[in-house]
């Protein structure tokens, strides 16, 4: 097959804005005399932007007009039109999503980069995204281990757990780079509210600092990571570094491993401290020479500061399964949140399901009414074409509601049978229709779903795990 | 040393060895007698192959276990000396009988009748000589050729066809809801599956026959594949855009692998009816379809 499509993926994040564009290259692995199963077989990085400091108008609010200007810019200099961009993802990361115009600067700019490139945010999808950008995630897969990821950025640390490539869970720590700033002189100019918080002894604004004398500060923080990492008792670091309103539980594991800013100050670390006018320099040299994380296995990512635009860029687009079905729809759909139901309220007659879909649809009403959304469900492994028809009658009749309010009727299967649900669906429903499977996914999910690819076979999804607690 | 005294000495010796006190080994025979006799024995077929790793203290068992999960192949079995283990001969000496019998066995007469086909049957008159002579598998007497003509009509768009092939189980477990599944689907597309013929003792190429009997646009034929040793219940879908009798074989288009662990039989129903659309726009199937 060989298609490919172009994804471009933007990082705004608390101290540096990037660009990447990567060439997805999707394959039919299936043989010619079955069922096709197309995936995405390759992702090759075609470019890397510079590293710009994200443009702030003010420390609340972001440039938005500067941020567009670094994209158009770069845009022009990787050769590519926006144009050609098939898919991709913005995401805004770090204490930029804390600006008071985050949410506008993501839309406007998700926009501008092309037609299905997607708005992203939030603190579970950025650790996800920076792990699948270093890697971990393969090599905990490779290697039939348990890597836990940090992506140590400016303002905060995102930790992902992968086993044997699957996601365990994700948690976030305020420890980062550009906590504390100085001038050429060593003055500080910032000191993060961070440290107040966490009772952490920091210095004041307008006193000089010396490494040494930094040294307290960054011992506690390193600490907090090696308590996360459970190579440290306890996890009183921890529990004070910990981002409000997040939870991590502590395991002991193997294989750690590091992007961000601040992982190549842990690889090779410039010669001058000041060199980027923050503590970050300095945080990586404590990490590097802690104990505990010298003793545990390390797993070195193809990525440091890029991994997060390039999981954006090459890893937030995923595809549906190769048997699907549409029907007039106007392609792409964007934000759609997702109903899904529990697994034993799956079952039962039409009536039930029914009842059950239109119970819960009532949550998903605003004051202005219904919202679309999608309907995610299980599905059954080996169903018989009966079932089938009572699963498409409960839908239908459950989805009713959205369908008068003028809304797509929208549902996501995991297992393989969105396709014959689809066309069952089809004869009881007139109009659009959509029906997709191979998709995992959950309430408080959002997914994305792209214009038809390979003939018309799968289509380009992006899935966007908003609350990932699964400890 | 006497014969007796020394029967006794290795007797015990052995005992040793085995490490257990002879107390226990004397009142074992009585016990098991009574197991056997209450119970039951499990099925041994009933055990997933792909998570069945009976390797003793191996170096990386979770990896191992990963990876059997993406075959059936029958890895990580273990050995009893040489040999597979007991438990490993008997699974395959089960999944062979299996699939002998999936070709031995017929589909019930009542099948057809039940589920609303039309039976008809090819040239072979017996098992033997389904199995023997292939050619005669492909080609209707005068008789049948009347009741197909009476189906179908002449000149439908659609013809379909489900055949025993070489495995009854596979027809008897998915060929009812995978017909369903195309009749809806096709119903989807604005077309009608129409009537459906069953042919006894069936090859793929009695789709040609049929073909230049009705002048057919598509046949689609169901028909059991040749059983392995993974499942006895594999179908496969020969789809042929205006089949007749001497089209090259290039000129199919195939779906195979439809049973319950590979593409479920109403999933693929979909699937078909789709390609069925396909090949009636483009008017092909096939390599000349790509």
């Amino acid at each position: 097959m060989g298609e490919q499509l172009l994804s471009v993926g933007i990082d705004i994040g608390t101290s540096t804005t990037q660009l990447i564009l990567s060439r997805l290259t999707l394959e039919n692995r299936a043989t010619p005399f079955t069922v096709p199963r197309v995936s995405i077989a390759g992702r090759e990085v075609l470019y890397r932007s510079a590293i710009h400091f994200t443009p702030l108008l003010s420390d609340t609010v972001i440039d938005a007009a500067g941020v567009r200007a670094i994209v158009e810019e770069e845009y022009r200099k990787s050769g590519f039109d926006k144009s050609q961009v098939d898919t991709g993802a913005v995401i805004i990361t770090g204490e930029t999503a804390r600006k008071e115009n985050a949410q506008e600067v993501l839309a406007a700019l998700s926009e501008f980069a092309g037609d299905f490139v997607v708005a992203t945010a939030g603190p579970d999808l950025e650790s996800i995204l920076a792990a699948r950008g270093a890697g971990a995630d393969e090599y905990a897969k490779e290697q039939h281990t348990t890597v836990l990821h940090f992506d140590i950025g400016g303002g905060t640390a995102n930790l992902a757990l992968y086993q044997n490539g699957e996601l365990v869970r994700t948690g976030c720590l305020d420890v980062g780079g550009r906590l504390i700033k100085m001038d050429k002189d060593g003055r500080v100019t910032y000191v993060s509210p961070v440290f107040a918080r966490a009772g952490c002894p920091a210095p004041a604004v307008g006193q000089r600092i010396t490494p040494e004398g930094l040294q307290p500060t960054l011992q506690i923080m390193a600490e907090a990571l090696e308590q996360a990492a459970g190579l440290r008792p306890g996890r009183d670091r921890l529990d004070a570094f910990l981002t409000q309103g997040t939870r991590w539980t502590v395991e002991e594991v193997p294989v750690v491993s590091f992007s961000g800013g601040v992982a190549d100050c842990i690889y090779d670390p410039p010669p001058d401290w000041l060199a980027f006018g923050d503590m970050g320099v300095l945080l990586g040299r404590a990490i590097a020479a802690s104990p505990a994380f010298q003793k545990a296995g390390r797993f070195r990512g193809a990525e440091t500061i890029r991994a997060t635009v390039v999981g954006a860029g090459s890893h937030a687009t995923d595809l549906s399964g190769s048997t699907i079905f549409y029907r007039d729809i106007t392609f792409p759909l964007k934000n759609i949140p997702i109903l899904k139901l529990a697994s034993r309220e799956e079952g039962g007659g039409p009536e039930e399901l029914a009842r059950r879909i239109k119970d819960k649809l009532s949550w998903y009403q605003d004051q202005g009414g219904l919202v679309q959304l999608a309907l995610a469900l299980r599905g059954e492994s080996n169903p018989s074409y009966s079932r089938i028809q009572e699963l498409a009658r409960g839908v239908a009749e459950g989805l009713a509601p959205l369908v008068e309010a003028g809304f797509v009727p929208i549902v996501a299967v995991e297992a393989d049978q969105a396709k014959v649900l689809g066309q069952a669906m089809a004869a009881l429903l007139p109009g659009p229709l959509l029906c997709l499977d191979g998709v995992e996914m959950d309430n408080g999910d959002y997914i994305d779903i792209g214009a038809p690819v390979a003939g018309g076979a799968v289509l380009p999804i992006v899935i966007k795990t908003l609350v990932f607690h699964k400890s | 040393m006497d014969e007796k005294e020394l029967r006794s000495m290795v007797e015990r010796m052995v005992l040793e060895l085995a490490g257990k006190p002879a107390a226990v080994t004397a009142t074992r025979p009585a016990s098991r007698q009574e197991d056997v006799s209450g119970g039951c024995l499990e099925d041994i077929t009933q055990i997933d192959l792909r998570r069945q790793y009976l390797v003793d203290n191996p170096r990386s068992g979770q990896a191992f276990q990963d990876l059997k999960l993406k075959t059936p192949a029958r890895l990580g079995l273990g050995r009893a000396g040489a040999r597979y283990r007991t438990i490993s001969m008997l699974r395959m000496r089960a999944d062979h009988a299996a699939a002998q019998d999936s070709v031995f066995s017929h589909v019930p007469d009542e099948f057809a009748v039940q589920n609303g086909f039309v039976p008809v049957q090819t040239l072979c008159q017996t098992k033997d000589e389904y199995l023997t002579r292939p050619d005669r598998g492909r080609r209707f007497d005068e008789e049948n050729q009347a009741v197909i003509k009476k189906t179908f009509g002449q000149n439908p768009k659609i013809a379909l066809v489900v055949g025993d092939g070489l495995s009854s189980a596979a027809i008897e477990a998915n060929a009812v809801d995978c017909l369903q599944a195309v009749r809806a689907g096709l119903k989807a597309y604005g077309l009608e599956g129409g009537p459906v013929l069953y042919v006894k003792y069936c090859r793929v190429g009695a789709s040609d026959h049929i073909g230049d009997l009705t002048g057919a646009e598509v046949v689609c034929m169901l028909v059991g594949e040749r059983p392995g040793l993974v499942t006895a219940e594999s179908m496969s879908a020969y789809l042929t855009y205006k089949p007749h009798i001497g089209i090259p074989e290039s000129k199919r288009t195939v779906i195979s692998n439809i049973h319950k662990g590979g593409t479920t039989a109403v999933e693929a129903g979909a699937h078909i009816a789709e390609l069925i659309k396909t090949m009636l726009e483009r008017k092909a199937s096939g390599i000349d379809l790509r």
